[in-house]
């Protein structure tokens, strides 16, 4: 029995279990844990490693389908490319590390995810990384902004992968939890994918890549997995190191040790280090494993054992090897100059039995260390009112010209130069479409096609209506990839939210999820897997909901035609393309009026948009468009601009309403296209579209009823490069 | 004709550098470790971060063991062609003058530039005209060219400045805009631009392409001179 005030129970909520979790394990073992198991209990339980307030809302999501050759559960999921290859693909979340150091935190983010890619044997072709700050005039904005945005640049350039896209917002709720979410993309042989299951009694277990050192312990469970205050800092543990050199050897010993058919099984080492890892692997193939920590290479040579299991050390791999092929195994590792040694053993036992040398320190059967934690159910309900606070107001004027200006310069919108010329976006040879040239990065495929993505999610949206916030979230990313004529084939999730326990948290994942869901299966798509990050929230209160998606796209025959943003050329028209209806609740132009959040957004008929985007797809794929370009934050004026900065040209505009929502209100689906007139007019006629004026001349000029913008090239590209300032 | 192009831990654009080199001749791989140059008419060392750029960019590839035969090989005269990180490696190795410092920014950045063919006679640019523009990225946080005042004089009047950022265009604060030099005699040539992320019109530019097949043409020169 557990029993509040013994010392188990004290010790089990220290490390952040329940009570009532402590009592299921004593009840499951028979018996109370010793220290060692019970820190493994603590992080094996915590929510960063169950999902416990999450899992049974997963369940939920589609993930499968015929193209789907990897799911969930895996490293990371994995859609079929046709042609024998595989491209394996997820997202996570490094928030609270960043929050704490936000260079470190940023930089490992990008080792995990790229870890999770080549642990399925994929070589990583590219990065995406998702950011939320706080206001952009905050002085910890700005730091964390520029750390952040060094760190991933550090790790990701070093180590030779593209950084080829990504978003920023900067919203109030974000100020003391930013997030950082990394994606990384990775190609394999489809008969190359390698499981992290271990098999096969006997197979040893071989630590690879950096020593073990006392950094990140705890981080998993303490830091991921509970709601720190200013009275926590204590508990605020050391954050983990990153060493982009150790990874780009650690990458290129993996993926030979794969080529040289060397494993049997492989798994990286992230959150809770050793104890996450193992039980991990031995459970899913069913077998037992002995792991000997006075095996395990360290930096510091009096670790406790348990600091040596719970250590977060980055750099690391696991791999299973049979015994025979042990020489083979290192000597790989010895040529790319990568630490390695046996630390265990695959047995029959269905154990996990932690030895210094002769002395057993626990031992605990998988089934419950792995599947014995409590999932729990959510008591969701809707809040009365709206939760999140007026944004502060920064615009007065009424006037057109001056409101688009406005929106052009907020950091919103401003332009994103000074953040991607931090990342190397061409190395690897295949970034066929770069930051700010297209809606989505596009990368070229080994002399067959390319593939697409894209990554997004305004949060401020999902706060006003977690259910159709999150429905725009997916069919904004997939309105991206149409604009570069890519279809979407597979997509991973991270759901940054508050505290699961809160009601109106519970309520806000429960409808975000049950969104991405409908999204899945209205587009026909899997979620290969992703990643929660909850307890989002400090004492001014919970972040706004941010369920970032990521998707990947293909069917781009021609990487040639991939669309671009920009309009091409004078002379072209230009056409409105979507069911147009724009409102202005929730949009930016209402962020910057410092109005408050609706309590609901507009539904979307969400088959009359997958249905435009199938036009614009296919008109891009057909080379019948020159440019285009998905109507998003700042509506359709802003949309013009983007188009007219990006291209260096300007554009003759006439609409028949100039209301603020007409120029400036926001809509799912719907595209600015240019290209010959003729050409234009042959679009899907079942799609709504209309010429709404020419590309040319040296200025933009939006005639709208009563309403006249006239804005030269010149003043447009100074007000949208006015974020730099934001990055200096 | 075959390239090598070298490969050290940390290296990044070593297979991009092979896929742009095998656009005009054969190439291999030169492993750091091998005291090897497997019989190549031309070294590449390629851009990335060779030892995690740990102590200072190139300095401690310069003490790889592979260096010892590319330096071996510069000396007698061999063509080394060093982008980047390579260009790093070859000021470190004192094939080049010169050094590169930290960007004027304090901060990494890819960009496509322009640059200027300032000499279109040496080995390396023969396949272009003097005063050519190219467009070719940089990415690079250590690529600010520095030398003393009086050896930037003697490199401008003895042709070693091959290649120039275009007006407004440097990205790093390089002295005299200076994007490429070249050695005295004319057979070590470094850059900081990538010219292997310019040989496609799909990815960028083919502007490039031109700095590689200078590269063969002067090889084959070599070759058919009965070297």
């Amino acid at each position: 029995m557990s029993v509040a005030g013994t010392y188990g129970a004290q010790r089990a909520l220290e490390l952040g279990l329940t009570l009532s979790e402590h009592e299921l394990i004593v009840q499951l073992l028979g018996r109370e844990p010793n220290e060692v198991e019970l820190a493994m209990f603590s992080l094996l339980w915590s929510e960063h490693c169950s999902y416990k307030h999450s899992k049974l809302l997963l369940r939920t999501l589609p993930s499968g389908g015929p193209r789907l050759v990897m799911g969930p559960g895996e490293n990371a999921g994995a859609v079929d490319l046709g042609g024998g290859w595989a491209l394996a693909f997820k997202v996570e979340s490094h928030n609270h590390p960043s929050a704490v150091e936000p260079f470190q935190g940023a930089a490992t983010g990008v080792g995990g995810i790229l870890r999770d890619i080549f642990a399925v044997g994929a070589r990583p072709i590219a990065i995406l990384d998702s950011l939320r700050f706080g206001g952009p005039a905050s002085e910890r904005t700005r730091y964390l902004l520029d750390r952040a945005v060094s760190g991933i640049g550090h790790y990701g350039n070093s180590i030779g992968v593209a950084t080829v896209g990504g978003e920023v917002y900067f919203e109030e709720p974000y100020e003391q939890n930013c997030l950082i979410n990394a994606m990384c993309l990775g190609l394999v042989r489809s008969d190359r994918l390698i499981r992290s299951a271990a098999a096969g009694p006997g197979n040893l277990l071989v630590l690879f890549g950096a020593s073990t050192g006392r950094d990140g312990i705890g981080g998993a469970s303490v830091l991921a997995s509970a709601v720190l205050g200013e009275a926590d800092a204590a508990k605020r543990p050391s954050v983990q190191v990153g060493d982009p050199f150790a990874e780009k050897k650690l990458m290129e010993c993996s993926l030979e040790l794969l080529e040289r058919h060397l494993l049997v099984a492989l798994q990286d080492l992230g959150a809770a280090g050793l104890t996450s890892a193992i039980p991990e692997m031995a459970s899913k193939g069913e077998v037992g494993i002995d792991i000997d920590v006075s095996r395990v290479p360290l930096r510091e040579a009096d670790m406790e054992p348990f600091e040596i299991m719970v250590s977060e050390s980055q750099e690391r791999m696991l791999g299973v090897v049979e015994p025979s092929r042990l020489d083979e195994f290192l000597a790989v590792c010895t040529r790319w100059e990568t630490g390695a040694a046996v630390v265990g053993t695959v047995t029959e036992s269905g154990l996990i039995r932690v030895l210094d040398g002769e002395l057993v320190l626990g031992e605990l059967a998988v089934g419950v260390l792995v599947d014995g934690c409590p999932l729990y159910e959510l008591s969701p309900e809707r809040p009365a009112t709206q939760i999140y606070p007026r944004p502060p107001r920064s615009l007065e004027s009424e006037d057109a010209t001056e409101i688009l200006l406005a929106l052009l310069a907020s950091a919103n919108i401003c332009d994103r130069k000074y953040l991607f010329e931090q990342y190397d976006c061409v190395v690897q040879s295949r970034t066929v479409r770069r930051p700010g040239q297209a809606d989505a990065a596009v990368l070229e495929l080994e002399g067959d096609g390319a593939i697409a993505v894209s990554i997004d999610c305004n949060g401020r949206r999902v706060a006003a209506d977690p259910y159709w916030g999150t429905i725009e979230a997916v069919l904004e990313c997939v309105s991206n990839l149409a604009c570069v004529g890519a279809e979407p084939l597979g997509l991973t999730n991270c759901l940054n939210f508050g505290n699961p326990e809160k009601p109106h948290i519970a309520w806000q994942l429960t409808e975000s999820i049950r969104a991405l869901g409908d999204a899945c299966r209205a587009l026909q798509i899997p979620v290969v897997g992703g990643n929660v990050s909850l307890y989002n929230e400090g004492p001014d209160g919970p972040i706004y909901p941010t369920p970032v998606v990521g998707i990947v796209g293909g069917g781009l025959a021609e990487p040639a035609l991939a669309g671009r943003l920009g309009f091409a050329g004078a002379g072209d028209a230009i056409a409105l393309v979507g069911g147009f209806a724009p409102e202005l609740a929730a949009s930016e132009l209402a962020k910057l009026r410092g109005e408050e959040l609706p309590t609901e957004l507009p539904a979307i008929h969400i088959a009359a948009v997958t249905a435009t985007q199938r036009t614009i797809r296919d008109a891009v794929r057909a080379g019948t468009l020159r440019s285009a370009h998905d109507i998003a934050e700042g509506g359709l004026a802003t949309a013009l601009a983007e188009c007219c900065i990006a291209a260096g040209l300007g554009a003759a505009i006439e609409l028949e309403v100039g209301s603020d929502a007409a120029l400036f209100g926001e809509t799912a689906g719907c595209f600015v296209v240019s290209g010959d007139p003729s050409a234009l007019r042959q679009l899907d006629p079942r799609t709504p579209h209309q010429i709404i004026g020419r590309v040319g001349g040296a200025s933009l000029q939006i005639g709208a009823g009563e309403t006249r913008i006239e804005l030269s090239l010149e003043r447009l590209r100074e007000a949208h490069g006015a974020g730099a300032a934001l990055f200096d | 004709m075959k390239f090598g192009v070298v490969v050290f831990p940390g290296s990044c654009d070593d297979v991009d550098a092979q896929l742009a080199c095998a656009r005009v001749a054969d190439v291999v791989p030169l492993w750091h470790a091998d005291h090897d140059l497997q019989g190549v008419d031309a070294v590449v060392i390629p851009g990335g971060f060779s030892y995690g750029d740990y102590l200072r960019a190139g300095a401690i590839a310069r003490f790889a063991p592979v260096m010892t035969e590319v330096i071996d090989f510069a000396h007698a005269g061999g063509y080394v062609m060093g982008i980047c990180n390579g260009f790093q490696v070859c000021c470190e190795a004192g094939l080049l003058p010169g050094a590169l410092l930290t960007n004027a920014s304090l901060r990494f950045v890819c960009r496509q530039v322009s640059l200027e063919v300032v000499n279109g006679d040496t080995a390396f640019t023969r396949a272009l005209l003097s005063g050519a523009t190219l467009s070719i990225p940089v990415k690079h946080t250590t690529g600010r060219y520095y030398a003393p005042e009086q050896e930037l004089e003697r490199l401008e009047a003895a042709g070693q400045v091959v290649l120039r950022y275009g007006p407004g265009q440097n990205p790093n604060g390089a002295l005299r805009d200076i994007a490429g030099v070249i050695n005295e005699q004319g057979n070590v040539f470094g850059l900081m631009p990538h010219p292997e992320h310019a040989v496609d019109e799909l990815t960028g530019s083919t502007d490039g392409l031109g700095l590689f097949a200078s590269l063969r043409d002067s090889v084959g020169a070599l070759v058919g001179g009965g070297r």
